[in-house]
């Protein structure tokens, strides 16, 4: 048995609207795939409005890189390329046919297969855009060797979905996942549970990994907390990570000869009425789900968790890499000298609320950015949830000032947006970090190349 | 408070761009900030937020003060009817000494954020919460009989050198209320400084000196009992007499997380350490005292707690933070000791020190990015 990595410095933010552990099956008929979702990725399409697709037809390939090709989730018939300012390419809408005819990708057992064969199927099929890559947060090139891939099979995010849950009867496909995983690397696979918690054979029972134990709050789950823990990034280093459930995606490739898209999502959030699973394809049109769930009022719609994803409309789509929509009540509203009340029903990490006598108080937090941004003033804080020994506000100033010595010795890459989610969440001069990092990682990719 | 938001609504688009009142635009702001928490909503990043923002943290920290304040006031007062050798009851000390304390009180805050107003507006920024506090511990550092034209004239340099020329709160190198005390002592110090200028409209005939003042001339003849000392009935600045009621603002500031136990600790403890050294030294009086008596007397607590952990101008690492503050301790009280011409060494160590933490701080952070490096070397 593996010793335990004990994260201690870190914050879970107790939240309302849990989701339940049932699943109901969701067919919607509209799709789309959002090339935003992509970091770096200019969208070439291969087909045009009225086109029919099966699942796993080239859809668009990445200008910059032409090999990774992304492919439609259903079958059916492309109906709308939405574009916003400049041209730029928001939307692939498709709409179903409901037959769901698939691409043959042919079946085959991953582990009599060469690895130059598991990396052009999984080219060809589209799947290779689930697998990512550490730094920078991009797709994963497939001419780089990893010195090892990560795979968290657990999430510690606000009200984020159970991977134990999910993935409980999904063993086969996430082993022949795994098997193909494997050789795309020479260095270890790194299977991360939650000590005490993951319970799931599928995980505890996995063969050709590393099984590594974490504890502690939010961010142990978190893949760029775990790397650091396990075999930090130095630079010219570069690791893969990719979603459990993406694993049995690659898995059913290989049993199955196609791209089976669907997944099971968590919708949560406290303005959702019954907050449980649902059965999707990847990039479903989400407003069925909120049929007749949904409270009344001004609601914000996130695919993702509060903390790191991202606003949706309520006719909008769900993220290619997200298996959670949360659902929070808007901010936008007066608070008559909000500043100097007790105000019981908000959260807050320090103790200048009284948030601290209820430790176990789950809360309906919104969306109100709770003052205005100023210049870093309190020191010492960000550290409190940063379990790495990085220093986060200075490394922030290296970013905006764009030194990239000094970004590259203060560790950027072993750093991700999502790691300085509870620092922006905590920041009392409310600086929007994820926007920086994100900046300063595209900042010094383009450096770099 | 419908009726004042709606009010407030339809006055805001005269101070808005193009408006009647287009330059009063970040005073308009700030009060409207004051009066209600923005209807302002996350837009990139995190999408739900700590309640705890800037006006909250500054509210603490003047919470935290209330009690040296208050004791303050009263002190004032005390000291007063002691030199002339009346006795009045406790509300008549209190409220003389609230006569004395409150127009330097107006004087720091009107001035003070009058100079902010006009920068943030020149800027075009929000107004920065950081004078609040800085405005309130300005009055509680200088001696209750300041002439308000001094004050002001020290309150706008804080400002304006002390703050704004390096671009407002969270920027400055200096700590803004010292910097008004470092500006009144060196150009005004016969106000600041002796015997005469600690208690207000003192009787000439009592002497009047602070303990740190009998000390330096080694005057030890009717030196104040620690306890005297620990409650704060001596003579001194408005604040910094009474050390239990600044603990009690300690104790406010270390439980709700904003000020730096780190910085506090290591204050007293660099305080203590050089006192004991000097215990060891023993060449004159000054130095037997018992150690702990220098953290009790003059501004060191006052400094410690409420000074020295202004955390923009603090080291803002965690490691050098003890340092920072242990040098602060030791540094004070070797000017106390050994330096013939200060009485108080408190205010020169913290700003010393503010000078240096930059420099502690990249030590600290050259530490880390050796150990980021070495990990590489090892590997390979």
């Amino acid at each position: 048995m593996s010793k335990v990595i004990k994260i201690s410095r870190g914050l879970d933010i107790k939240l309302l609207g849990e989701a339940e552990k049932k699943v109901t099956q969701v067919s919607s008929d509209n799709f789309a795939l959002k090339p935003p979702d992509f970091v770096d990725v200019f969208p070439k399409l291969f087909l045009k409005e009225g086109d029919e697709v099966k699942a796993g037809t080239p859809v668009f390939f990445n200008k910059y890189r032409e090999n990774i090709i992304f492919t439609s989730p259903v079958s059916g018939k492309v109906t709308e390329i939405k574009r916003g300012a400049k041209r730029k390419m928001l939307e692939i809408r498709i709409e179903s046919d409901g037959k769901m005819n698939y691409e043959d990708f042919g079946k085959d057992d991953p582990v009599s297969l060469s690895k130059e064969k598991i990396v052009e199927k999984l080219l060809k099929s589209g799947i290779w855009a689930y697998i990512r890559q550490r730094p920078y947060s991009v797709i994963a090139n497939p001419k780089d060797e990893p010195k090892a891939i990560f795979i968290s099979a657990f999430n510690s995010a606000p009200l984020s979905p159970d991977y134990d849950f999910i993935l409980d009867e999904e063993s086969q496909a996430f082993q022949a996942g795994l098997n193909a995983l494997g050789k795309l690397t020479s260095g270890k696979i790194h299977l991360n549970i939650n000590n005490g918690k993951t319970c799931s054979k599928t995980f505890l029972e996995a063969k050709g990994v590393q099984i590594n134990r974490f504890a502690g709050p939010h961010p142990a789950g978190n893949i760029g907390v775990q790397i650091y823990n396990i075999d930090p990034i130095n630079k010219g280093d570069i690791v893969w990570y990719i979603n459990p459930q993406a694993v049995v995606t690659v898995g059913k490739l290989f049993l199955e000869g196609k791209y089976n898209a669907s997944r099971i999502i968590a919708l949560t959030g406290s303005e959702v009425i019954k907050p449980q699973y649902f059965k999707v394809i990847a990039g479903t049109l989400v407003t069925d789900l909120f049929k007749n769930n949904i409270n009344k009022g001004n609601v914000r719609y996130i695919s993702g968790n509060v903390l790191t994803g991202s606003k949706i409309e309520k006719d909008g789509y769900l993220g290619f890499y997200d298996d959670q929509i949360t659902v929070i009540p808007e901010g936008d509203y007066y608070e008559f000298l909000g500043w100097s009340m007790p105000r019981i029903n908000k959260f807050s990490f320090s103790r200048t609320f009284v948030s601290w006598l209820t430790p176990n108080k789950k809360y309906r937090l919104d969306t109100n950015l709770n003052g205005g941004q100023r210049a870093f003033v309190l020191t010492g804080e960000y550290e409190k949830v940063f379990p790495m020994n990085i220093y986060p506000m200075q490394l922030l100033k290296a970013i905006i000032v764009k030194d990239i010595d000094l970004m590259e010795n203060l560790g950027i890459y072993e750093v991700d947006e999502e790691d300085f989610a509870l620092c922006e969440f905590i920041d009392a001069s409310k600086t929007e970090m994820q926007a920086i990092v994100r900046e300063g990682l595209d900042y010094m990719r383009k450096e770099m190349m | 408070m419908k009726a004042l938001r709606k009010y407030i609504d339809t006055i805001k688009p005269q101070f808005e761009k193009g408006g009647k009142f287009e330059k009063l635009h970040s005073t308009f702001e700030a009060f409207e900030s004051f009066l209600f928490v923005p209807d302002k909503v996350t837009f990139k990043g995190s999408h739900v937020r700590d309640a705890l923002d800037m006006k909250r943290a500054m509210t603490v920290v003047i919470i935290a003060v209330i009690p040296a304040l208050l004791f303050g006031m009263w002190n004032v007062g005390f000291q007063h009817f002691i030199s002339v050798g009346e006795t009045v009851g406790f509300w008549d000390q209190f409220w003389c000494g609230f006569l004395k304390v409150l127009p330097l009180i107006i004087v720091s805050y009107v001035v003070g954020l009058g100079t902010e107003f006009v920068f943030a507006q020149i800027r075009g920024h929000e107004v920065n919460e950081g004078y609040l506090v800085t405005g309130m511990l300005i009055p509680l550092i200088v001696p209750p009989d300041i002439p308000l034209w001094m004050l002001a004239i020290a309150v706008i340099f804080a400002v304006i050198i002390g703050k704004e020329v390096f671009g407002g709160t969270g920027m400055n190198i200096l700590n803004p209320a010292l910097t008004a005390r470092a500006f009144l002592f060196f150009a005004y110090p016969q106000d600041m400084s002796g015997d005469k200028v600690w208690i207000s409209d003192k009787a000439d005939a009592y002497s009047g000196a602070t303990p740190l003042g009998d000390a330096l001339v080694g005057n030890f003849d009717n030196f104040p009992s620690a306890a005297d000392m620990f409650f704060g009935f001596i003579p001194g600045s408005v604040g910094e007499t009474s050390f239990l009621a600044i603990l009690i603002g300690a104790v406010i500031l270390l439980f709700t997380g904003i000020a730096s136990w780190k910085i506090m600790f290591s204050v007293f403890a660099g305080g203590y350490v050089m006192g004991l050294i000097f215990n060891l030294v023993g060449a004159n009086a000054y130095m037997d005292i018992p150690a702990y008596y220098h953290l009790i007397m003059g501004g060191f607590a006052f400094g410690a707690v409420f000074m020295a952990t202004d955390p923009v101008t603090a080291s803002q690492t965690n490691k050098g933070k003890y340092i920072y503050g242990f040098l602060i301790g030791i540094l004070a009280v070797l000017i106390r000791v050994v330096n013939p011409a200060y009485p108080e060494g408190m205010m020169l160590a913290i700003l010393l020190m503010n000078v240096f933490a930059p420099l502690i701080d990249h030590y600290v952070i050259e530490a880390n990015i050796k150990k980021r490096l070495k990990r590489i070397r090892i590997k390979v």
